[in-house]
Order: C-alpha cells, then structure tokens, then sequence
C-alpha cells in the first residue's frame, strides 16, 4: 500500500514535471512579453535592460530551473497585466472556483446517483422513461446557454436569485467563503447547477447502465436466492459493484469541472480562476497562464491519486497481498 | 403429503415471435428428505422448472398457468417479499457457477452473517459464530482465517462450498440445487456431491438435484425425472430409470454413458438434437428421434401415464399403464 502511494508519487512527479516544461514555453513562444509589459514609447535600450534584469537572456535551462524552482515554492512570478504578484491573485480567486466545483460535484452525484439507480432498477417505468429524456437534453444543451436561460428565469424574470457574482464572502483565514451567507449560498444555486448538469446525466446514464449490467449477474440472483431484502440486494450488493466505474468517471469529471468552470464563471461573472485566466488570454498575460496551467495539473494528478485510493478501499480484489488464490482445492 | 408439489406448471417466454413455452404442463413432488434428480439436455426445461419454484424466473418468463405447493400452501403467487421469507429460509439455491455465484466485494463471513441475520433474530456475534460452524460443516479449512476473506481468494470448489454454507446457513428444507458442480472439476465435482449428499441427508432437507449428468443422478438421487422439450418424459425410483429405462429417450440417454469395464469402440448416441422451442413437432416432441415412433406418436401428443413406481409419457407403455 505504502509502496503504491510512493511509486504513484513519483509518477505525479513526472507527471508534472512535463507540465511545467509545457507550461515555460509559453514564456518562449507566445510573443514576446516584454511588448506586453511596456508602453510604445519604450527605448530599445530599456527594452534590453528590462529583459536581462528579467533573466529572459540567460540560457533555457536555467530559465527553465528558475521557473520550476520558484513555482515548487508557489513562487509565479508577476503579473505583466497587474504587476502583482499571481500567487497572490490566485489564492484570491482559488476559492471561488473550488467552492463552485465542489458544489457542483455533490451536486451531481447526490442527485445523478440516485436517480441512475432508480432508472436502473424501473427501467420501463414513466418516471425513469421521462428522467432519460430530460437526461438527453442536459447533455445535449450547452451549458452556457443553460445558464443564459436559467439567468433570464429566476433573475430576470422572477428575480428571486442573483444573475451575478458571489454574493457576501467571509474571510476564513486566506480563504473567503460564500458557503456561510444567504446571499452567497443563493448565488451559488444558478452557477453550481450550470456547472453540474452536465456531469449530474453523465452520472446517471453510467449508474443505470452499471445498474442494469450488475442486476443481470449472478451474485445478485444468489443474493436474491437467499432471501435478502429488495434494500440490500439493491443498495448492498449491486450499488456497490457499480461504483468503480462511477469513481473513475466522477474523479476525471471533477478535474473537468474545475478546469472547464471558466464559461460557467464567464456566463455568472464569476470572481474564479476561470475567469483570471480569460482574462489572462486576453492580455497575453503568461505568467497567469502558466501558474493556471500548473495549478490545473496539480488537480488532476491529485484528483487520480485519490481515485485510485477509493479503488482500494471499494474493491478488495485490487488489494495486493501474499496468501492470494490457494490452487484448486 | 408431499413437501413440494408441482402442478401443470406452465412456464412462458413472451417474445417479439410470439409466446414461447419453456416448460409445459410439468407434474413432479418431492417427499421430505428426497433428493429428486432432474436431468436432460440444454434447454429441456430443467432450469426454468427449478427457477420457478424459488420464484427467480428472468423476465420476461412468467409462470402461465398450474400451482407451486410447499406444505400445502400455494408460493407461486405469492407478493416479492412474502415469497423473499421463504427463500432462503424454507428453499435454498445453488447455482452453477460458483466462480460467480459470490459477491466479490464483501467477505464470505460479511455474507454468511447478512444472509443469518436476514432470517433468523441473531446478534452479530452470534451470526458470526454460527458462519464459522457453517465453514468448519462443509470442509473448510482454517474457517477462522478464511471467514474475513473475500471470493477472490478462494478457489472453485472452495467457493462451492461456501455457496453450500449459504443455501443451507438457516436450514432450509428443501434446496433446489441448478448444476451445482457444471462448472467444476472433474476430481471436485465428486467431493462436492459427496458433501451436498452428506450435509442434506444429516439435516434432512430434501434436494432437487438439477443437472445434465446421469453419473451424478445414479450415485445421488432417490428418484429421477427425465426432462424432454419443456415436458417430463419419465419419472421413477433412480434404480428403475438407470436400469431398466421405459422412455426411449431415457435408453437413450443412458446408452451415451460409457460403462467402465465394458469394451466399446463407439458410444451409442441419440441421433438429431432437441427441437427448438419455436419448432416443437406435433405429437410427442421425441419422434422425430425416436426409433420405435409409430404414427400415434407423430399425431397425439402422450401424457405422463402412471407405472407401478413412476410415470412414463410414451404410447408403448400404455397397455402396461392400464393395468395399474
């Protein structure tokens, strides 16, 4: 077990050792940044002295150290848009984004869960005929336009939540959380919901097909045979057989979400990371989009070691151990 | 009275090509403490009658028509969770393949207690005790170790074993046992009939032993019901069938197994296959196999006909049966 997490530590490592190499060319070869930093009026000559003050002289490899060094440190660098520093900025708007996320993800299984296991156990039912209808349309309809219409809706319309922004933070620490206010919990609804739907039906079709694939097996017509309840058989014995499949999905969708939260963020102006990096596109602001880059990464790599705990935890016969399969007997 | 009775059991599969009948108008009871053996080919019906009787038939098969009595009492239309008390607790199954048979995410000890706690009033200590006296029962070794362990790690007939320990955790009286070695081998299939014979005739539940091997039936059963095409073709004392067979099916049948000691070049085989359940021929559903078919045979389909220990579904016997 140690050893797992170990040798998957290193593997992170590699992992995001590329990621950063990627996330240094952006210095290199997505213009030139000190046109970005300085006005027309600029001088070559001070042109030139900014970029050796900048290091931008020195060779690859040091640059690159430079970079990668600092960054273990949290260290990005300034910004060229903001001239402040982006760790700063991030840690900013860090919690905007992972509270969306996060909301979104509970979201999706707390409601896709059930919902796939109810379709999956009436398959012919109306109720699950209709969840499976309204399903297609979650994954077919953008999100964007999901949120421009929810927006039109509930704040425009009836204008009973907010079409913008977090609401009223509290500062915990670095941390601002909307999670402890009226205002902020209600403008999570719209943007959380956004955000989630899509990951709620893809939760759902996988659980029902899982369902319905694990409903047909032996085990489950065995535990039938011995007379357990329709509760056990159903939630004990086949829910649990589903879930590897849905552990994976939901780790890579989780990633997703938080990486792709920048149209969400975008639609309900959102004060995110998704909306910083935007931003940052816009100005060619690399250092932003470098630490963004890193940042992203870090998540997935952080993300897929967890999964590949609950695997662990979910199902035994992924366990290593000694004194497996003793022969025929 | 018989423990279980079965009447005219009709068993239907309702398909896009119309009703399919997988088992048709089947007659059998088995006594308390009887090991009634049920054989025939693939697709004869034995399955599904077993099936029915827990009443775990796959949608969309249905039962159609006749009654299932155990003690008298009807169960084949009983709601889902009345009929839920009675399995396990008064019916156990085994089922073929023991590989699959298992959860393979919970321990045997976790599943052995569910299935002890679900019928009876048991403490988990108490349920846990009595798991451990079920594996040390069907020959397990270090059951102590061996009950926080999961499927995986269990071999094939190990975990046959296990399966026996859960059909028979809260004693039930009759077990309908569907091909319980099928999917073994050879030099387990014996230790496990060996066992499941030892186990039933000690606790004195009664067996319906379902199976396609006419070595198993001879060494275990105490009778026999030959399964031909959805119908019993004929029932009787398992000395009686083995030896001195009426149906010509079961000579057949019985023709295909080699006698040690006995120098044949070729075994003797039934000609044709089984027909489908789409294309049963009218009259008896063995003449177009059979050698001794008569023109009755083509036109009238033969009911089971009583004999002096069993009951045959042949025209040639109904002179005999008259006598009876």
């Amino acid at each position: 077990m140690a050893a797992f997490i170990v040798r998957r530590l290193i593997q992170s490592v590699f992992v995001m050792f590329f990621v950063a190499l990627v996330a240094f060319s952006l210095f290199r070869y997505v213009g030139d940044p000190i046109n970005q930093m300085v006005g027309v009026e600029t001088s070559l000559k001070e042109r030139d002295a900014l970029r050796e003050r900048l290091g931008l002289n020195d060779p690859m490899p040091e640059q690159f150290w430079r970079f990668i060094s600092s960054a273990a440190v949290g260290d990005f660098g300034i910004s060229y848009q903001h001239k402040r520093p982006v760790s700063e900025m991030i840690a900013l708007r860090l919690p905007a984004t992972l509270e969306l996320s996060l909301i979104s993800a509970i979201l999706s299984l707390a409601i896709g869960v059930p919902m796939g296991v109810y379709t999956g156990l009436h398959r012919d039912g109306l109720l699950s005929k209709v969840f499976m209808t309204v399903s297609l349309v979650g994954i077919s309809l953008p999100t964007f336009l999901i949120g421009i219409l929810m927006i039109y809706l509930f704040a425009v319309k009836m204008t009973i939540l907010p079409s913008f922004g977090r609401g009223e933070v509290i500062q915990l620490g670095w941390w601002s959380t909307g999670l402890l206010t009226t205002s902020g919990l209600k403008a999570l609804i719209m943007p959380s919901i956004t955000l989630g739907l899509f990951q709620l039906t893809l939760i759902m079709r996988l659980v029902r097909s899982e369902m319905l694939e694990v409903l047909r097996t032996d085990y489950i017509k065995f535990a039938r045979a011995r007379g357990l309840s329709n509760r056990a058989v159903h939630f004990g014995h086949a829910l649990k057989n589903t879930m590897v499949p849905v552990i994976t999905i939901t780790g890579l969708q989780l990633g997703s979400i938080i990486a792709f939260a920048i149209i969400t963020e975008t639609v309900f102006q959102w004060p995110g990371m998704g909306k910083l990096f935007i931003l940052a596109i816009e100005n060619v602001d690399i250092p932003i989009m470098a630490a963004y880059l890193l940042m992203i990464a870090l998540f997935f790599v952080i993300i897929n070691l967890v999964v590949d705990l609950l695997y662990y935890a979910v199902d035994p016969r992924l366990r290593i151990e000694s004194g497996t399969a003793h022969g025929h007997g | 009275m018989a423990l279980l009775e079965v009447h005219d059991l009709v068993v239907e599969f309702p398909t896009r090509r119309g009703v399919l009948t997988a088992v048709d108008e089947i007659s059998l009871h088995i006594d308390e403490g009887e090991v009634l053996g049920v054989v025939g080919e693939s697709g004869a019906g034995k399955s599904m009658t077993g099936n029915a009787i827990i009443g775990l038939l796959e949608p969309p098969g249905r039962i159609a028509r006749g009654e299932i009595l155990l003690d008298g009492r009807r169960i084949d239309n009983l709601p889902y969770d009345q009929m839920r008390t009675i399995r396990g607790k008064e019916i156990g199954a085994i089922f073929q393949d023991p590989l699959t048979s298992l959860n393979p995410l919970y321990t045997v000890g976790e599943q052995l207690v569910e299935t002890i706690q679900t019928h009876t009033d048991m403490t988990p200590t108490q349920a846990r005790a009595r798991a451990l006296e079920l594996l040390i029962e069907v020959g397990i070794p270090a059951p102590e170790r061996r009950v926080d362990q999961y499927p995986h790690q269990f071999s094939g007939g190990m975990r046959q074993r296990v399966v026996i320990a859960l059909a028979l955790c809260v004693n039930p009286r009759l077990i309908v046992a569907d091909e319980p070695t099928t999917a073994l081998d050879v030099s387990i299939q014996a230790q496990i009939i060996a066992l499941l014979k030892r186990l039933c005739s000690e606790h004195g539940t009664a067996v319906m032993l379902v199976t396609h091997d006419m070595g198993v039936i001879a060494e275990t059963a105490d009778r026999v019901a030959v399964m031909y095409a959805g119908r019993i073709a004929e029932v009787g004392p398992v000395k009686q069938v083995v030896k001195r067979a009426r149906h010509p099916y079961t000579h057949g049948l019985m023709g295909s197994i080699p006698v040690i000691g006995h120098d044949a070049d070729r075994l003797t085989q039934i000609e044709g296959a089984m027909p489908r359940l789409t294309d049963i021929p009218t009259g008896c559903a063995f003449n177009p196999r059979c050698p001794q078919a008569t023109d009755r045979c083509l036109r009238d389909r033969p009911e089971p006909m009583p004999t002096e220990d069993g009951q045959v579904a042949c025209w040639l016997f109904e002179k005999e049966a008259a006598h009876v």
